[in-house]
């Protein structure tokens, strides 16, 4: 079998709740960013969360994936309460994040940029490796330009991942995610700043990811990535949750066109 | 375990060639003494070290003349107290200054950057001071700890190994004393075995997550890896090498003296990994080198050698070039190296050994367009 069909999250159950944030609230100051948040993401889906700017969006990732500590309440993944635990930790359980503006390691190699997460899947947090080559591990190096010729990065594995253009940059983080094979995948506005073909292009990507069973929690402004993907669309808006359910419901929901569209739902 | 990539076997073996044969090619730039030799094969052990600090995390640490320092005192302890067999001292040296390093290096590294650097500055500096005052009883302060005839050496004397009726006794390797060339290529083995030990660092998952900890600390948590862990390994194991080359230096002359841990000597060891090349395999080795030839050639370097080396120009000239050239040798080699270091700094970034990269594309660029010319040619018949 290819890396393709490896990269599948290995037990999906659908119907299963895997993300659970359970009334969180996240003050900075007076402001409040999130106010009683409820959310539930089923194993299996695409949950978009998308709402206009300065909704929360971005604070609510992060306190998803332990960048900042809620105010009060909860975040359960599997069965395990997120909060307190350390961004290493959180990655451990099986939770991998795409950033908004591309993280990736710039001094390393393609190549290695792929590698390096595929370590820390199959070693752990710490571990002191040090009398093997990184160019002797056949399988991940395998799995690795296996990701890499899928995501068309193949012929530029040995360059500085530094010296890619943006579109490829946030497709290399892309594929650093997914050679860890994470049971949820979190994406912080995949295409933003993209041409109308790199979304395209982005979009049958994140297609081919989600037919492989992953979950995946996406926050984006495109609404037409958006609709493209999502099982579930929730809307925030000034820190609170207005609706939530199946794309076609949010979107005919009088709330999220006044949310949006500034018009009183009549 | 030993295994390399066919490229880093052929580095590793021109490079013990390099090292075994430092007595030749050493003979003509007039450094082919043993005691200069060591002092070579010693600080490179010294910066090699460091670069797996400095090199892969990019934590600058101005403190680990302390571990050479710890290292000094432990190995001489370990022939008053133990044996004069060069190995317990060095076992020990390293031990020591890897405790020292795992106690200073988890204080220090809870912060970053400058920060970081500051620490580890002023532990070193405090090491140095507690040396010569409150720990004397330990270093013997100012005078520097020395072996004497009449130390217990338990080993020693429960093997029976007897002291020659006179003088001090000498440091050995399992009854072979070391003095002179068989000091200096025990040490060069050992640098060998060290280089051996980067390059498989380097190769090393465990230094991919070092060099991902340099290129970008969000990604790396944010990808399952602890950081904290990885970065003291990294500071242990720099400071295990300077320890061990802390040792060496006992072992090639038994006294360790308080001026070993001062701050100039940590910033020398920062001088010579960035003028060689900072994260690469061969430049710190080279940048020790040069900085230690620069230290002993160039500093004795007096007026009468420049006169007789400008007698070719008239006098007046002569008299000039010498007065010029006089300030930057000798005392002044200090400007020398200074001058150099400027220099490397702002056109070479990447030390020495960028320099010889860059020229070697450079000749590789000309042959291939004369390839293309001969290929021309040949397509023109």
């Amino acid at each position: 079998m290819t890396a393709q069909a490896k990269a599948v999250a290995p037990d999906a159950v659908p119907g299963n709740i895997v993300l659970h944030v359970a009334d969180v609230f996240k003050n900075f100051g007076g402001l409040k960013a999130l106010s009683d948040i409820d959310l539930q993401v089923e194993e299996g889906t695409t949950h978009a969360i998308i709402g206009p700017n300065g909704a929360g969006k971005s604070t609510l990732l992060n306190v998803i994936i332990g960048r900042l500590p809620p105010t009060s309440g909860a975040v359960v993944f599997d069965g395990n309460v997120l909060t307190g635990m350390a961004p290493h930790e959180i990655n451990q359980l099986g939770i991998s994040r795409v950033f908004q503006t591309p993280e990736i390691f710039a001094d390393l190699s393609v190549l290695n940029n792929v590698m390096a997460p595929a370590f820390a899947r199959r070693d752990g947090a710490f571990r002191v490796n040090m009398f093997r080559a990184v160019m002797d591990e056949a399988e991940i190096r395998a799995e690795a330009e296996g990701l890499l010729r899928e995501f068309g990065l193949y012929a530029r594995r040995e360059d500085h991942a530094g010296a890619l253009s943006r579109g490829d940059k946030r497709r290399l983080e892309l594929a650093m995610c997914l050679i860890q094979r994470p049971r949820l995948l979190l994406l912080d506005e995949p295409t933003a700043g993209m041409s109308r073909h790199d979304t395209n292009t982005t979009i049958e990507l994140l297609k081919s990811i989600k037919s492989r069973g992953m979950t995946i929690v996406i926050i984006e402004h495109d609404m037409h990535v958006v609709f493209s993907l999502a099982d579930r669309i929730s809307v925030l808006a000034q820190g609170r949750l207005i609706a939530s359910g199946p794309p076609q419901q949010v979107k005919d929901d009088p709330r999220v066109k006044e949310a949006y569209l500034g018009v009183p739902a009549e | 375990m030993f295994s390399l990539s066919r490229k880093d076997f052929t580095l590793l073996a021109v490079f013990s060639v390099i090292v075994m044969t430092m007595p030749i090619w050493l003979q003509p730039l007039g450094a082919a003494y043993p005691g200069l030799m060591q002092k070579f094969v010693i600080y490179a052990i010294f910066a090699i070290g460091f670069n797996i600090l400095f090199g892969l995390t990019g934590y600058l640490s101005f403190g680990h003349a302390a571990f050479l320092g710890v290292g000094s005192y432990t190995a001489v302890w370990s022939f008053k107290l133990l044996s004069m067999d060069m190995i317990p001292a060095l076992f020990f040296a390293v031990v020591f200054a890897g405790i020292f390093a795992l106690f200073i290096g988890f204080f220090s590294l809870r912060r970053s950057g400058i920060y970081f650097s500051i620490l580890t500055l002023a532990f070193a500096q405090m090491s140095y001071s507690l040396a010569y005052s409150v720990l004397t009883p330990i270093t013997n302060g100012e005078t520097g700890l020395l072996i004497a005839r009449d130390d217990p050496r338990a080993i020693d004397t429960m093997l029976g190994v007897g002291q020659s009726a006179s003088g001090m006794p000498m440091p050995s390797l399992i009854g072979i004393e070391l003095g002179g060339y068989g000091g200096f290529y025990i040490c060069a083995l050992v640098l060998i075995a060290c280089f051996f030990l980067s390059q498989k660092i380097f190769a090393s998952p465990f230094g991919m997550a070092l060099r991902g900890i340099k290129s970008n600390p969000t990604r790396m948590i944010y990808t399952g890896f602890n950081t904290k862990p990885y970065m003291l390994t990294a500071f242990v194991i720099s400071g295990m090498f300077a320890g061990l080359a802390g040792g060496l230096l006992a072992v090639t002359d038994p006294i360790a003296g308080a001026e070993r841990m001062q701050w100039t000597e940590s910033g020398n060891l920062v001088l010579m990994t960035i003028l060689g090349g900072v994260g690469t395999l061969l430049g710190p080795v080279i940048g020790a080198w040069v900085i230690k030839y620069c230290e002993n050639i160039f500093s004795a370097i007096n007026t009468q050698m420049l006169n007789g080396f400008f007698e070719f120009l008239p006098d007046g000239v002569q008299s000039v070039a010498v007065t010029v050239m006089s300030k930057f040798v000798g005392e002044g080699w200090h400007l020398t190296l200074g001058l150099v270091f400027v220099l490397i700094v702002v056109f070479l970034p990447g030390g020495l050994v960028e320099g010889a990269e860059k020229l070697r594309h450079r000749f590789r660029r000309r042959s291939d367009t004369y390839d293309l010319a001969a290929d021309a040619q040949e397509k023109r018949t």
